[in-house]
Formats: structure tokens, sequence, C-alpha cells
């Protein structure tokens, strides 16, 4: 029998360290025949922690939820294998179905093997695909991608194939391979959970790719907001080097490759590849003029080829199972798979991959389960700050970089926020303004500034000094910043502004002409009374509110004084008679 | 800006992290998070010394530490919180659980409070956006957060103090 514990960062922080610890403790005091390990994180992180036991039979029983007081319940299993023990804990059919309607190609071995273990990836025809790879000439290696259809997954959607010709048709003997693993997308962490869970993945995919276009130095860039991802990356490539996978003639080829891991320092900008390259130099990560292009000129003025975790995942899959495998897989315009970081008032919450040509429905009511706590589904955001707000009405579209973009939005790094009828929209769209009017680095003024002055309007429409014109003027704004700016942070900043003026201009006309908030969020235009009725008189609220805004006798009905009412809502939070009214 | 270190800054602690990073080019990010382990924070003294030692201008080091939100010019307190506000965190009111911590602790966003023992700082994503509204208090992370709950964690941490 063994017994693996999710240990991701997100099953870390619901507590799987001390539930792995007490396991080993308990497997000690019994001196059970068990194996106790870790592996990565499946995805499933509304469940979290995770303990999988596998049987001696191989068969699998998922235990979700755990915490400390369930682990006697596991010991005892382990001693009786007697299933009635632990059948509360495992995961039910519904649930389990957020993971059996998946299609894991870059996620395959999340949460199924232990990262930290080469000979866990090994086992799974880990590093064939680079073996195989350096039987075939590195033109053959490209045009199998280009069969696949893979395009870049950070957000861009470029064909990966075409980059790594460019780079290996770049003249030059010295040549770099960036691995972007600065996820600075706020609501996406795909790239996070591959890095802990399957790190050789990445590296197989890494030096896949470096053979293709004739790299010897590979550069990961992480964030160093991510510690477990970069301690695990760093202990799998010095694996892979032991193993002779990484080095000088690898696998008795003259073919040579080593790897350099670089934190990030925080810069969402750094996103963009030239600015990520500039960053890398050791400069403000401000991005460079296009052209000459990273394929010409990049790190070190040198030919480089740069691609995100997600893109690199695929790749060993891609080549083991072929190019046409990949590409049976989506749609005419969209090929294979793509992870989805489904979070927000999402029933089931977490990682989830599909064939493209999934509609969005599919996606939140299907798998994510629909909205939490029985509310309604209103919109998603796609593609975190640089995406759009796609209307409930559109459910049905098709996921697919072409159908996404009509919408307003984009595929992204796929970030996937679903937001029900208590998000208001207006916020929303301030909330990823103030995100990139902070972020914005300052080289080109219309993005510096124009993200400051849209940042401003908001502010005021939200506090009820919206004026007539407002959303005019923020269209303009809008226009002139995407054309004014020189990288994609200012070219898609406005998107969020855009689509949700254009699906939910209602709500900007509700902020502007009626002072008022449809989704009852923005504080300053809200009014709180009490209901006579429901109040008992139990005087918490008056004894919270902060600026004695509310009078009444004990067992009487309260009342608030709207003149001195700042609106803070605390009165709200406290009642516990739900007596309090918010319009 | 000040320094912790008696109104003095020790530089002898460069002393390895300078040697070892000399003659690598582009390398001055990474000595600036050495700097920053070491010290907490980046000293401004420690700054000038890093621009001498490595002979680039003190305007371009500033502008590279000014430039990333890692890099903090103030020493931090005994814990300190990154408080998410990411997307999923606003949707599920990361905004309530800043409240909290404000009421607790008196403090805000960048601020230390007076007993030198929390500091708090906003950041963009932890990236346990299904654990939201979430917080790190140093090496800790504390996910589906209320405001309740944010107090006692932090009511706890300052008895365990005391």
């Amino acid at each position: 029998m063994k017994i693996a514990v999710g240990q991701g960062s997100c099953g870390t922080a619901a507590g799987a360290g001390k539930v792995y610890n007490l396991l080993e403790k308990a497997i000690e005091e019994n001196k059970l025949n068990t194996e106790l390990t870790i592996t990565g994180c499946i995805g499933m992180c509304f469940l979290e922690p995770i303990v999988d036991i596998y049987l001696d039979d191989g068969s699998l029983k998922r235990l979700v939820k755990v915490s400390e007081k369930d682990i006697p319940a596991i010991a005892e299993f382990t001693k009786t294998n007697d299933f009635d023990i632990i059948a509360g804990l495992e995961v039910t059919d519904e649930d389990n179905s957020f993971l059996t309607q998946q299609t894991r190609i870059a996620l395959r071995h999340c949460g199924l093997i232990n990262p930290e273990i080469i000979e866990d990836y090994m086992a799974d025809k880990g590093y064939n695909a680079f073996k195989k790879s350096l039987t075939m000439t590195p033109e053959a290696v490209i045009d199998e991608i280009k069969i696949s259809g893979l395009a870049g997954r950070g957000g861009a959607g470029f064909p990966t194939w075409f980059k790594w010709d460019a780079a290996r048709k770049s003249p030059g003997e010295v040549k770099y391979l960036i691995c972007n693993a600065d996820e600075g997308d706020p609501g996406a962490f795909m790239d996070r959970a591959i890095i802990e869970s399957d790190p050789h993945n990445l590296i197989e995919g890494m030096l896949i790719a470096a053979y293709a276009i004739g790299a010897k130095n590979v550069v990961v860039y992480v964030r160093a907001e991510y510690p477990l991802a970069i301690a695990r990356l760093q202990k799998a490539i010095e694996q892979a080097k032991v193993a002779g996978f990484v080095g000088e003639n690898i696998l008795g080829t003259n073919f040579n490759c080593d790897f350099t891991i670089k934190a990030g320092a925080g810069a969402f900008v750094c996103g963009e590849e030239t600015a990520l390259i500039e960053s890398l130099e050791g400069h403000r990560g401000m991005p460079r003029l296009k052209p000459p292009f990273p394929a010409q000129s990049g790190f070190w003025l040198k030919p480089s080829n740069i691609n995100n975790v997600e893109t690199f995942a695929n790749v060993p899959w891609i080549m083991l199972n072929g190019g046409p495998a990949f590409a049976a897989m989506g749609t005419e315009d969209s090929k294979g798979t793509k992870v989805f970081a489904l979070t927000g008032k999402i029933k089931r919450g977490g990682l989830v991959e599909i064939p493209m040509g999934k509609t969005l429905n599919d996606v939140i009511f299907k798998i994510g389960g629909g909205i939490r706590d029985g509310g309604k589904f209103k919109g998603v955001q796609m593609g975190g700050p640089s995406g759009g707000c796609i209307p409930a009405e559109l459910g049905d579209t098709i996921i697919d970089y072409k159908k996404l973009n009509e919408t307003g939005a984009i595929m992204g790094s796929g970030g996937m926020v679903v937001m029900d009828e208590n998000t208001c929209m207006v916020s929303m769209a301030k909330f990823f303004l103030d995100f990139t009017a902070k972020e914005s680095c300052g080289k080109c003024i219309h993005c510096r500034i124009g993200t400051k002055r849209l940042l401003e309007i908001l502010e005021r429409i939200c506090i009820g000094q919206g004026r007539q014109g407002d959303i005019e003027l923020m269209e303009d704004l809008c226009n002139e910043i995407k054309s004014g700016s020189l990288c994609g942070l200012g070219q898609t900043a406005p998107n969020p502004v855009l689509s949700t003026i254009r699906y939910f201009r209602n709500e900007y006309e509700a902020h502007i002409n009626d002072h008022k908030c449809p989704a009852c969020e923005c504080t300053e235009l809200l009014t709180f009374k009490i209901d006579a009725e429901k109040c008992t008189g139990c005087t918490l609220c008056k004894r919270k509110c902060p600026v004695d805004a509310i009078t009444g006798d004990v067992r009487k009905p309260h009342t608030i004084d709207f003149e001195k009412c700042i609106q803070c809502g605390k009165c709200k939070e406290v009642c516990r008679f739900d007596a309090v009214l918010v319009s | 800006m000040s320094c912790c270190c008696n109104g003095t800054c020790d530089l002898s602690l460069l002393k390895d992290v300078l040697e070892k990073y000399k003659n690598i080019p582009g390398s001055l990010i990474t000595v600036l998070q050495k700097v920053q382990e070491l010290y907490g924070y980046l000293p401004q003294d420690a700054l000038r010394h890093v621009a001498a030692e490595l002979n680039i201008p003190p305007a371009t080091v500033f502008g590279v530490a000014t430039f990333y939100t890692q890099f903090r010019f103030q020493p931090v307190g005994k814990y300190l919180i990154l408080l998410c506000q990411g997307t999923a965190c606003h949707v599920n009111s990361s905004l309530k659980i800043e409240r909290a911590i404000h009421e607790e602790l008196e403090i805000e966003d960048g601020q230390t409070t007076k007993d030198g023992l929390f500091t708090l700082k906003n950041v963009a994503c932890l990236g346990c956006c299904s654990l939201s509204p979430v917080m790190m208090i140093n090496e800790d992370t504390y996910g589906n957060l209320t405001p309740d709950k944010t107090k006692n964690i932090l009511k706890d941490l300052r008895e365990a103090q005391a």
C-alpha cells in the first residue's frame, strides 16, 4: 500500500503539510507496512488537502478534505483494509467528474507522480520524447510541432513552430532558449502547478526545444513569489544532470545544454518577451522596440526563443504521440488542449485541461459545477487584466483563440474568473485598471498616463461622481491607449473597460445617472436601512458602528441615521437576523 | 530611508555576494535579492556600495530597485503579511480582509505596527486562487479567510509573542 499526500502550494495552504507529518507519525507508531510519499497538485483545489491511497491491487482510494482528526481512521484502514472506516472521506462521483471530464496533456502527471523523484517521471515514458528527438534532425522536430498546430499558451497564441524555426534559421553560434515562468496574471496558476507537480516534463520540453533551435543555454525566469516551484525545478535540473540529460555530450551525442534559473523580482510587464529579456540582463523590465524580434536579437543581442511553461509542457507528449494526434483535438484554428485556472464564485475551482472547442458553459457548469452558494452566473473574466468580461448570455461561446477574441476577451494564459450577480462590473474594470496602471512600466505616455486617467474616471463613477459623457470619454481614451502603446500591456489594458462597457453598459449608466450600484458592491452608492420587523434590538450593530449612526433601545428596533452613515457595511456584517437591508 | 543596523550598515556582509556576482554580467537583480535577504530590506548605504563595487551608476541601481515590487526600502516587521489582491481574491471580498487587518493592527498597505511586529503588503497574486481570499504570513499561507478568522490568526500570533 502506498499513501500520497498532495503537496502543491494550494494543498500546503490547506494544511497538507500537517496531514503528511501526522501520517508519518501514525505509520511509525503503528509500525505500518505503508509507503508514504508526496505528489504535486491534481488540480482539485476545492478538495484539498487530498490523500491518495494506492491499494496493493493498484486501485486508488482518493480521500478529500482530510484534516487532523481523520488521521486515526486512515491509519486504522491501512491495518484492516476495511473500506467502511474511510467511506465518508472518499471523493464523491460528482466531485470526481471534475477530473473525469478533462483531457490531460500538459497536466498529465500532475498529482499522480512524486515531482521530486526523477524515476517516477521516467516510469511513464519520461525523457523518451527527448531521446526520440535526438535521433531526428532539428528540422524534423520543428516539423512535428508544426503539424501539431501547437500555439503559444502564454497569451498571444502565436504558432510555436514559427518562433522555433525563426530562431533556428537566425545566424550565430550562441543562441538562447528562455522559459517564461513569470506567471504574473492574477487569477492564473497553471504554470506554478506544472513546475511544482511535474518539473521534469517542463525540462524535457525545454530540452527538445533547445535541440530544435540549436541553443546550448536555457534560462528559466520564475516568479520569486513561487519559492516551492523554484526549489523543485532546481532539484529536478540536478537530477536530470546526474541522469545525463543535461550537460555536455548528452546521451552520447554532441548536443550540449545547460540550465540557469533566474528569479524574477515582481513586474507584470516582464511577461512581455523583450521586457523579460531586459530583466534577465539586470535592467528595468521595459519593452524594446520590435523589430528586431528576439529570434534575431534577444538575450545579450543573441537569437533567442521564449515560450511559456504550458507550451513546453505539451512538447514531450507531442513528440511521443506525434503531431497529428495533438492536431486531432480542438478546432479549425486552435489545436490541442488548454489549461484553465477556474476560480471566483465557482463551486468547484481548480485546474481544468480540456480540448479546445468546448464551450464556456461546459467548463463552468459541467466541470465547475456552477455558481457557488446558489448564485446566478453573471459573467466570466478571461485572460486577466489583458482580457475581458464575457457575459452569461455568451456562455455558449466556443473556446478557441478566434472565437474568444471576437467577444472582446482573449484566451490569455487561461485565467477564468467566474462572477455572480454580486460582482459590480464597473468595480471590476476599476480593479483591473488599478492593476495595469500600477504595472505600466512608464515607457509609453499613453499607457503610463492614459491608464491613470482611465482609473480616475472609474474611481469617480464608483463613488457616485460620474458625469454625462464619461462612457464616451473612456471609450476614446481606451482607443488612444491601445494604439499608442508599444507592448501588449498597454495595447490590452483597456480591454476590461471596453468589454464591460460593451456588455454591461446599463451598469455604468446606473452608476452615472442614478448613482446606484445594481450589484450593491460600490459602498459609497449604497443606503443601509434596518428592517424593523426583523430587528430584535440586540444592540450588536449599534455597538459595532464606528460612527455612532445607529440608535435604538434594547429589544426595540434600531434605526440608522443616513446623515452619519459612512456605508462601511459593518452593521450588515455583524447582524445575526438579516435585518440590515441594502439598496 | 534609514538603516537597521544601529545607524550604520555592516557592509562586510555583502563581500561574498559581490565577489560571486561581480564578474557575471546581468546579475544586478540577483545581487539586490541577496542584499534584501541579508538585511530584510535594501538599505541606502548598501545600494551605494553595490553600485560602486559593480561599477554601475547609483541612479541605475536605484532605478532597477524601485522598478520591481519585490524590493523594499524600509525594514519590515517580524511578521510580513502578504495580502493577495488578485482577481479571484478580489471577487471573493479581499477588501473585507484588508479592513479586518486594519481594524486589528491599525496599519494600512505598506505600513508596520508600532511594536514592529507586523507589516502589511498587498500583492498581486499568490497563485492559490482556489483558496481565496488568501494571505501569506512569512512562509505560511492562510486560505478561505473571513474577517473574524483573519483577526484570530493575528491575535494568535501576537499572543504567541507575549
